[in-house]
Formats: C-alpha cells, structure tokens, sequence
C-alpha cells in the first residue's frame, strides 16, 4: 500500500495558488474539501515548486510564505530555495 | 560591491550553529543537568536538522503578519456582532470546553518548551524549541482575545483560569501537562512534540476548527488556524525529535518506544473530550470523530509509523484498542456530561431525533445497538419533567482522571476497572494502557492531585455540592441543561428580535 504525503492548506485566496500548483505538479494528488480548508493527499510524496506557485500568482513567492496558509501536513519535510517536499521515499 | 543574497540552507547553518561554547569556568553536565539522566544517550548535537530552516529572523516576520490578520478578523467578528451568527448557542459550549480545559495547557506548553529550549546543550533544538515556546504563548493569548467576545453575552467563561486549576473534568488536560512538564527534557518533547503534536494535535485542530467554520464562528476558526500553521512546525520538531533520537543511539529505542506507548495512550484519553465536541456538540457537524480518528490516526499514523519502523519503533501499545474504543467513546462521554452538567461550568442537552440518525449512520456498529435506547430513555424522562441527573462523587482513573466511564474492549456492557496496589494502598485505572502507565512509574503517580478525592479530603472549598461549586468559581447559570437556561433564552431573544425585524 502507498503511503500518503499529504498538506492541509487555509481554503482562501492566498492559499489558492499554492494549491493549483500543487495539482499540476503531482497528477495523482487527491483533494478533500473541508470547511475552512483543504487536505491534498499524494501517494508517497508530494511536491511544491516555488515556479509553478508563481506562474500561478504572477508574482514572485518565498518557499517560506508557505507558513502563513499551512494547517498540516503529513511526510518527512525538505525545504530549500525552490521547492517544498513532503515525502515517505529514502 | 553587491553581496549575494544567501540561500535558505546557508542561511539555517549560519544562524543555528557556532550560536555557544564550551563552558571552562563551569562544567558543561552543570550547566546542561538535565539532558543526561533520562538515559538518552547523544553523540552528535549538530546533526539536528530543522526542515522548515526556520531561522528567528524570519519566525518574527511570518508570526508578526500571522498576528495582523488575525486581528483583524477578530475586530470585525467583534464590530459585526458575530456571536449573533453563529449555527446556535449550543455551539459556545465548545468554546468553554475549549478555554478551560485547552488553552490553559498551550500555557503549560508554553513554559515546557521554555524549559527545554534553556535545557538541552544543542544549539538547533534550543532554537526549535525557544520558537515553539513563544507560539504556545501566542496561542493561549489569541484564544483568550477571541474568546473574551463570548464572555461579554454567555456564561462560563469568565472564571476560566480558576476553573482549569480546581474543577473535577478539567483536571484531565492538567494532570496530562503536569506530568509532561515534570518528565525530562527528552520525555517531554517526545511526549508533546511527538505524540501530541505529531500523531495527535491534528485531531483536536483541524476537523475541530474547520467545526468553527461551518457554525458561524469566524473569529474562532481563524485563531485555530493561525495556531494550526504553528503546529504544522511543531509536528515538524516532534518528527525530527523521534528521528534525531533514533540516529544517535541504539540503547535510545526501548526508552523511546516506552514513552511513545505512554504518551499516545494518555494523548487518546485527553482527546475523548474532543470526540464529544465533535460528535455532540457541534450543532452542524463536519466528520465524526470515529471519521476524523480513521483519517488522522489509522492512515495517517500508520504511514508515519511505517516510516519508523527502520529505526524499530512500532506502533504504539493499545493502538487496536483505541481504535475500536472510537466506536464508543464519544456516546459514552457524552452521556457522562449529560448526568454530571449540574455540577459542570457548561450545559449538556440530548441530541435532536435528526441528530440521533446523523449518530446512527456514523456509527452502525453501535449506536443504536447501546446508546440511543439509553438517550430516548433520557428524553422520555426530560418530557415528563425529571431531567436525569446523578448525584454522587464519581470513582476516577488515577492516571488519566476521567470518571470510570470507558467499557471494556470487547463487551461494551460491562464498565473496565483495573486495580493495581502500592505500599499497601489500592490504585484504580480505566483501561490497561492506565493501569501500564502508573505501574512503569508508580513513585510518580501517588502524589496526583485526584479532584475527587480532594473533594472528600476537604480540600474544595468545603463539604456540600454548593460549597465545591463556589470553590470552582461557577456562576449559578453555567451549569445544567442548555433546554431553559440563560444562554439559551438570550439566543432565543435574539433569533425573535431578528424575525421580527425582518418581518416589519
């Protein structure tokens, strides 16, 4: 069975973006919709890159701004300048 | 000439090591006396890791905006008259659960983490955990804040400090932070960071919070969720703490796997408060807490200890056992609440008929099989005019000091008792996870604070139910059935006033 890597982000426009990049970027990503927020689930891991968040924004994004639409998360972190990963790989 | 701006990994190595020194005038071990005795053995400090490489420069800047909106929202819900929004009054109970049985303990956290972060001799965690400190504090401040709107129109909350310290139920989230906050450095990060953060905080915040928005409560869900993306970093100390324990030492994991079955099982007990505001006290619902429990702990823990299981940590003891108790301990708490709310700081009610099918679907197990005949019974009694209420003192588990209410695992019609002597005096527990837990360190638990037996020690105020309920600080209307009482006639007046309104 696959393990899940999985994100719980605000349900607002701020996190809006970094949720549409996250379903580009992971086409297996599944979404549960909950009031106020919403959890992404991706088999084994899930990945955020820095330029498809801005793509979508159409303005540059820290990594870091991740902090002010987070909720949860579930996966062994790794964060640098550009992307963001939540997985169970080693 | 331009200097280059340093990527974030240059960044979290420059402002998280090289920060102290080697002691000369002073020993180290006198400096650091309490990173040793636990038995955890650290070769290499410097191979603590912060994923997040959250350095404090940028934590000020990312709480700081955290912050400006979060007033912002609780300005307007103030400005707005939100508490007129929300689903029902019932709904406030919640809140007063909440800021006397929760937000006391994100103080106690807040002092645990400072303790911590002063206590262990590597530079990382120390600023992982003085970061965490200050979140915790901020967490109980915004709570206070946005709760403080409610105080002015329902009662009991005004006295919630008071409460927390002294009222019988409210001495199961306190009895489980002193017993964090007087373990080691190390036990109290795998006890709070790990298996409360981690494997169990987003339990409490997330379906609880996204309960908030769905009843109305703006300025409560934004709080939640302000402190949420805080806990998202603590979820990430917890892991990195277990990781970082299992790396240096191989004599680190009997230790560690102990603790994890300690603290998961006193974490599952404290979370049954919150599989009762879930279940019923939620006036619209989002999941149940057996749904939550499915996807937070079943799915998400089992990934989680999966991933472990490398470094051979397994699954916590009793993980079976609180699974299958999900399909009860909601139905048998709250029953609890129900027979006990004239001598609680909040009001209890029975569930509506469409309620009661909501249960039975979420619970096809058991629901109508044990508890609505039990529940129909009370409503029958209510029509008739003869609220139930029990009047007597209840026998409590001496570790995690809920009532002797739980079933055990396998017969949900008989109440588990287990029994352990000590020195020559009997110790009673709810479950075998209890009953394990003041065995390993009985020395400890012998000198819990039982409200109980305080009570009949002479310790509360005095001898009669109304002197207890004095000394607790309850006002005359916080208690009760919610049917008739003060909180329900003011929502009633409202909804009156704006029909009415509305009407002209």
């Amino acid at each position: 069975m696959a393990q899940i890597a999985s994100i719980t982000l605000y349900q607002n426009d701020e996190a809006r973006p970094v949720m549409e990049a996250i379903l580009q970027d992971n086409p297996t990503a599944r979404v549960l919709n909950m009031p106020g927020a919403v959890k992404i689930d991706v088999d084994d891991e899930l990945v955020i890159n820095r330029a498809t968040v801005e793509e979508k924004l159409g303005s540059e994004w820290d990594c870091q701004q991740i902090h002010m639409v987070l909720i949860s998360m579930a996966g062994n972190l790794d964060e640098d300048d550009d992307r963001i990963t939540l997985s169970w790989k080693h | 000439m331009a200097v280059k701006k340093m990527g974030l990994k240059q960044k979290y190595a420059h402002l998280t090591r090289g920060l102290d020194w080697e002691t000369t005038y002073e020993k180290m071990d006198d400096v650091f006396p309490y990173d040793k005795f636990e038995g955890i053995k650290i070769t290499d400090w410097s191979k603590w890791e912060d994923p997040f490489r959250l350095t404090m420069d940028s934590y000020w800047k990312f709480q700081a905006e955290k912050e400006r909106k979060l007033y912002a929202v609780i300005d307007a819900f103030a400005q707005n008259n939100g508490q007129t929004n929300i689903s029902d009054a019932r709904y406030v109970n919640v809140l007063k659960l909440f800021l006397t049985g929760i937000s006391p303990e994100e103080y106690q956290a807040h002092r645990g983490f400072a303790f911590t972060g002063r206590h262990l001799r590597g530079v990382g965690p120390r600023v992982a955990c003085q970061q965490q400190s200050l979140d915790e504090l901020r967490h109980f401040q915004t709570q206070c804040h946005t709760i403080s709107h409610f105080n002015k129109f329902f009662n009991g909350l005004s006295e919630f400090r008071t409460m927390h310290d002294r009222v019988f139920y409210l001495s199961v989230p306190k009895s489980f932070f002193d017993d964090a906050r007087t373990s080691g450095p190390f036990e109290f990060m795998v006890a709070i960071g790990f298996a409360f953060e981690y494997v169990l905080t987003n339990l409490l915040f997330v379906p609880f919070m996204s309960g908030a928005a769905y009843n109305g409560d703006m300025s409560t869900v934004t709080f939640g969720f302000s402190a949420q993306s805080d806990e998202s970093r603590h979820m990430t100390l917890g892991i990195e703490v277990i990781k970082f324990l299992l790396e240096q030492h191989p004599d680190n994991l009997p230790i560690v796997q102990e603790w994890v079955d300690k603290w998961f099982w006193r974490g599952f007990r404290l979370l049954g408060l919150v599989s009762m505001m879930m279940d019923y006290m939620l006036p619209k619902k989002v999941m149940s807490w057996k749904e939550a429990w499915e996807i937070y702990f079943v799915e998400a823990g089992g990934t989680l200890f999966k991933d472990l299981e490398r470094y051979g940590l397994k699954m916590p003891k009793y993980h079976e056992q609180a699974t299958e108790a999900c399909e009860h301990i909601s139905h048998q708490l709250w029953g609890l609440l129900y027979q006990l709310s004239h001598v609680a700081g909040l009001h209890a009610w029975m569930p509506s008929d469409e309620d009661m099918d909501w249960l039975s679907e979420k619970y096809p197990n058991t629901f109508d099989k044990y508890y609505r005949p039990r529940f129909e019974l009370w409503k029958q009694q209510e029509a008739e005019g003869k609220r139930f209420y029990f009047n007597g003192l209840l026998q409590l588990c001496h570790t995690c000091q809920l009532p002797m209410t739980f079933t055990e695992p396998d017969d949900p019609t008989t109440t588990c008792f287990r029994e352990s002597e000590y020195e020559g005096q009997h110790f009673h527990f709810c479950s075998d996870g209890c009953k394990d837990i003041f065995d390993r360190e009985p020395e400890k638990y012998i000198s819990s604070w039982l409200p109980i037996q305080q009570i009949f020690q002479g310790n509360c105020g005095g001898p009669t139910v109304p002197d207890v309920l004095k000394w607790y600080m309850f006002g005359p209307n916080d208690g009760a059935e919610y049917v008739g009482s003060e909180d329900h006639k003011l929502w009633e007046s409202w909804k009156n006033t704006t029909t009415k309104e509305a009407a002209e």
